[in-house]
């Protein structure tokens, strides 16, 4: 099956589309172009990398796809809903219900535990999982009762993976999960991000730096300049336990 | 920073205003009752006495330690004044002749001293000349010695003796309707018979004399010439209620400084240690590049000592500003030439050493921690803040709060110590609106309980001399006149042991229903049909309880020395008196049934033709009507009263805004990440609002209640601080007191929590995710 095909076979399944998407921040007296038109889908049960050199717009894209920001220009879709002119309320209803986060830096409630941290999102959530669940597939059944501060960096990013796909959402938006982890704990975080795209069919967008990652993506989107400079399709998705950096 | 520094300035700001406007008050009126006293020479000692000859002079001039003596006449007459229908007493003193009185002398505002050859001019003080209009060559009438005389002002001035004009045995100075009269000795002693002697000395004592010797010398000289007991100055009625004043000053500047100052140290110590935290990076860097700790410690504790300056600065202007009002205030009942405006440098110079100091203080523990952080250490982020399950969760009730009050438990739960001060500090807030209100809660409790409860007469009107009950049927049968009860009072000597008292004992008609005596529950005491009743700061004074045997003196008449026994001590607010009745007293007195005056209701229509005729009548010395009273209570009262609880206003919202906004800023600053990260999960604006909010809502919350105790306990203090001869301040606090206070805190709570509540909803959510706390 050519990409073509494929895209194709997804027309009915798309997540997200995005269109001539421009984003210029204004950074005192000097405007800086994010991004400069770019073009992209998502498609259900989807893995796809964001790949490109920090500055390439990878960030501002991922945090326009999660309603965390507006764009200048362009067009946003969400299963035919149109982003880019939602208003502040309904971006919020639209992250609440909708989109699992994972970031660089975790983004833990210090002052709960992981089974907390858990459960502020599943609180809110329509149809939530049980946040034990959660847990129990990145792994952290044993950790339930403990709070940020006892927990390494590999685990705090687990429960950020088990917030995230908590609320079971339609779409998981990682960026740099794995940046500030080692390379073993790295593996450990990517092998659970994985886990729950193949079991739980979530869309899932990863953004990195980090080219050895790319291998694990059904399509690598290539970012630089603020444009989408190229799209590959991995034929086989590596297991991110083969994955080595 | 800027707002958390101007809330900190604020409440330094308000410390050392309230510091120096005390103090310097304090300098200033002592200072200027100092040269006033020197300059005009005011006596030491004084004497009443029903008439001496003046040959007498000479033998109380040998009394050991007696320096200067002069004689005088004095007398209360009744005033006229044209337009002005309520009885007015005057208190006429005589002038040498020569104009020069040794002491005591006249500062002349206006005008001039009266020309001994005409008996008919007078020099009257200021407070009385201001509340008639009057000035030079006006004129008004008096009956002098039961004859009515036309008398004409050739000047205004004021006394060292009268800084402070106030009729004896009066609650309240009333400039309207008492006032002090200088006649020529002359003409005075004319109209008294007086030729050739005097009933009232004045006198001042070597350095180094013994009163108590002086007094009780003078006390057997004049004993068979009517002496009414000498006194020294520190019972001389305008100088005893300056110290009074000066003493409520002296504690004032005490308290609410020192409140000021810790809630400075402490809110700084809060800013600081979060302005260091943030601040690590920078504070390793300079390490790195060879800074040692001395060198950062002294940068951050510049930062401290220019907040401080800043408050300094304004708080020095606001501080002498404020003293010079507060100085003419005084001055508006406290009669001096001028204000001397005393700012001693010590004052400024202490109020900068205090404020810097405690405010170093209350952050060396940030700045110590700044100083000693390795600079690799501090140049990593901090780690994630450890937290734990809290005692309420242990407790089994955590189970069903949702995370986000979870959340806010923990929070509080975390630092329990600066929890705790952030709910003492607003707590202290709203305890000082309590006591500013506290002031007029208890005036107006004792105003109601004396002029209303106590005192149901419209009018007490009193004789010249004790007189037979004749004169009670006489004053029944006016027209007008609803029901009259009689009062005797007897100017007396307490003594018990080695202490004595100077007042008069009140004879009351048993079962009076126009002057009940009322306990401090307000339940009518019954009077003994023998015995004697004191009210318990009298007992206090004298030593005695109820049962002892104490010593009466009388200061008129037949100068009986008779013991009486106490049946009881009252709790009484006003005054310091015994209480028998009239009965009784007279039995003690043994002089049959004599009154000294006569209280009376009428109709309001007859109440002015009634002043009229008392005013005709040669036997009445003076009417004093109770509404006039209640009014002058408060118009005297009520503009010290209203600066104060002005100023205790204004510090408590500066207290109040100054601790809830930097709470609310700080706590703004800690948890924004994590509420950005909440918004990001998904959380409205409302539901992130709740977390900060809430969190604020508890600490305010906890803090009233706390408030009131502390404000409860502070206007106990202060009660028990503004103990006097003249009232005791009855522990009142009105509900509606305890309200405003609550709606202080609520409202500048509520004020920063809109405030913070506008900053959360422009979260920059993108940037917060970029960076690690």
């Amino acid at each position: 099956m050519t990409d073509q095909d494929k895209k194709m076979n997804n027309q009915g399944n798309i997540v997200f589309s995005v269109r001539d998407l421009a984003k210029i921040y204004k950074m005192g007296e000097v405007e800086v172009h994010a991004l400069r038109g770019a073009n992209m889908e998502l498609f259900s049960k989807e893995l796809i990398i964001l790949l490109g050199p920090s500055g390439s717009g990878k960030s501002t894209l991922l945090n326009i796809l999660g309603g965390l920001d507006t764009a200048t220009s362009g067009f946003v879709s969400y299963r035919g809903r149109d982003l880019t002119a939602a208003a502040e309320a309904e971006l919020t209803e639209y992250r609440r219900f909708h989109v699992g986060f994972v970031f660089q830096f975790y983004n833990l409630i210090p002052s709960l535990t992981a089974l907390e941290n858990v459960a502020v999102v599943t609180e809110i959530a329509k149809n939530p999982m049980k946040p034990e669940d959660a847990l129990a597939l990145v792994g952290l059944t044993e950790r339930l009762d403990h709070f940020p501060a006892q927990l390494s960096g590999g685990e705090q990013q687990r429960v950020a993976i088990a917030r995230a796909i908590s609320k079971n959402p339609e779409v998981m938006l990682c960026d740099e999960p794995t940046g500030a982890l080692d390379s073993q704990t790295g593996v450990v975080v990517l092998e659970a991000l994985e886990r729950v795209n193949r079991e739980l069919g979530t869309a899932t967008a990863i953004i990195t730096h980090n080219v050895d990652i790319a291998a694990m993506a059904d399509r690598v989107i290539h970012l630089s300049n603020g444009r989408i400079a190229e799209v590959t399709a991995n034929k086989v998705r590596k297991s991110p336990h083969d994955i080595q950096w | 920073m800027k707002g958390q520094v101007f809330a900190i300035t604020l409440v330094v700001v308000s410390g050392v205003a309230t510091f120096i406007m005390f103090i310097t008050t304090m300098h200033s009126l002592d200072r200027t009752r100092n040269s006033f006293y020197n300059d005009y020479n005011f006596s030491d000692v004084f004497v009443n006495l029903k008439r001496a000859p003046e040959s007498l002079k000479e033998k109380i001039k040998e009394v050991p330690g007696v320096n200067q003596v002069e004689t005088r006449v004095s007398a209360y007459v009744k005033l006229d004044i044209s337009g002005f229908a309520e009885p007015v007493t005057g208190h006429i003193v005589s002038v040498p002749d020569d104009g020069k009185p040794l002491l005591n002398r006249l500062y002349i505002r206006k005008g001039r001293l009266p020309d001994p050859s005409k008996d008919n001019e007078v020099v009257i003080n200021e407070t009385f000349a201001h509340a008639h209009g009057f000035n030079l060559s006006d004129q008004f009438a008096a009956v002098i010695n039961g004859k009515w005389k036309k008398l004409t002002i050739t000047g205004i001035a004021l006394s060292p003796e009268f800084v402070l004009v106030m009729r004896p045995y009066a609650m309240s100075p009333d400039f309207k309707r008492y006032g002090i009269l200088w006649m020529s000795r002359k003409a005075i002693s004319k109209a008294y018979n007086m030729d050739g002697a005097f009933n009232d000395i004045a006198l001042t004592l070597y350095p180094g004399a013994k009163v108590s010797d002086v007094l009780r010398e003078l006390d057997n000289i004049v004993e068979r010439y009517g002496g009414y007991g000498a006194y020294a100055r520190k019972d001389q009625i305008s100088h005893r209620l300056l110290n009074e004043e000066f003493n409520m000053l002296r504690n004032m500047s005490k308290i609410f400084p020192t409140i000021f100052i810790c809630v400075a140290a402490f809110l700084l110590n809060v800013v600081m240690s979060r302005t260091i935290n943030t601040q690590r990076e920078q504070v390793a860097a300079l390490k790195a590049f060879g800074y040692d700790n001395v060198a950062i410690g002294i940068h951050y504790a510049q930062l401290v000592v220019l907040i401080i300056l800043a408050g300094l600065v304004f708080g020095i202007i606001a501080g002498i500003w404020l003293g010079k009002t507060l100085g003419g205030i005084y001055m508006a009942v406290y009669r001096f030439p001028a204000l001397v405006f005393v700012l001693k440098p010590w004052v400024i110079i202490s109020a900068i050493i205090i404020s810097i100091i405690s405010a170093l203080i209350g952050t060396l523990h940030s700045l110590w921690r700044a100083a000693k952080q390795p600079p690799a250490e501090a140049m990593r982020p901090e780690p994630p803040a450890k937290y734990q399950i809290t005692l309420l969760e242990k407790m089994g009730i955590g189970r069903a709060l949702s995370q986000p009050t979870r959340i806010i438990a923990r929070n509080i739960e975390r630092k329990p110590i600066r929890t705790f001060l952030s709910i003492l500090g607003i707590a202290v807030a709203c305890a000082t609106m309590i006591s500013s209100g506290f002031f007029k809660d208890s005036v107006d409790y004792m105003v109601n309980v004396q002029f209303v409860l106590s005192q149901k007469e419209d009018m007490a009107v009193g004789f010249v001399e004790p007189t037979s009950y004749k004169a009670l049927y006489e004053l029944q049968e006016m027209e007008g006149v609803h029901h009259a009860e009689t009062f005797r009072t007897v100017p007396v000597k307490f003594r018990f042991g080695r202490s004595s008292y100077k007042t008069v004992i009140n004879g009351i008609e048993q079962d009076s229903r126009l002057h009940p005596l009322l306990d401090a529950n307000l339940k009518p005491v019954a009077l003994p049909q023998e015995g004697i009743i004191l009210n318990d700061y009298l007992g206090k004074i004298l030593g005695v309880k109820a049962g002892d045997m104490l010593t009466v003196e009388t200061l008129e008449g037949s100068k009986a020395i008779r013991q009486v026994q106490v049946v009881a001590l009252v709790k009484l607010y006003l005054g310091v008196m015994g209480y028998m009745d009239v009965n009784a007293l007279n039995r003690l007195m043994k002089e049959g049934d004599a009154i000294s005056g006569i209280y009376l209701t009428a109709d309001s229509q007859y109440q002015e033709k009634l002043y009229r005729s008392f005013v005709n009548m040669p036997r009445v010395s003076g009417t004093i009507v109770r509404k006039n009273e209640i009014r002058n209570f408060y118009d005297v009262q009520a503009k010290g009263m209203l600066f104060f609880t002005f100023i205790a206003t204004l510090m408590a919202c500066s207290i109040c805004i100054g601790v809830v906004y930097n709470n609310a800023r700080i706590a703004l600053a800690e948890r924004s990440r994590e509420l950005s990260s909440l918004r990001v999960l998904g959380y409205t604006r409302g539901e992130i609002s709740y977390i900060l909010l809430g969190e604020l809502a508890f600490i305010a919350l906890a803090a009233i209640p706390l408030g009131f105790l502390i404000g409860n306990a502070l206007c106990a203090y202060i009660a028990a601080m503004l103990q006097s001869d003249l009232f005791r301040v009855p522990m009142v606090i009105e509900l509606k007191t305890f309200s405003l206070a609550a709606a202080v805190v609520l409202v500048s709570a509520s004020v920063s929590g809109m405030i913070v509540r506008h900053k959360l909803d422009h979260l920059d959510l993108v940037e917060v995710l970029k960076t690690r706390e």
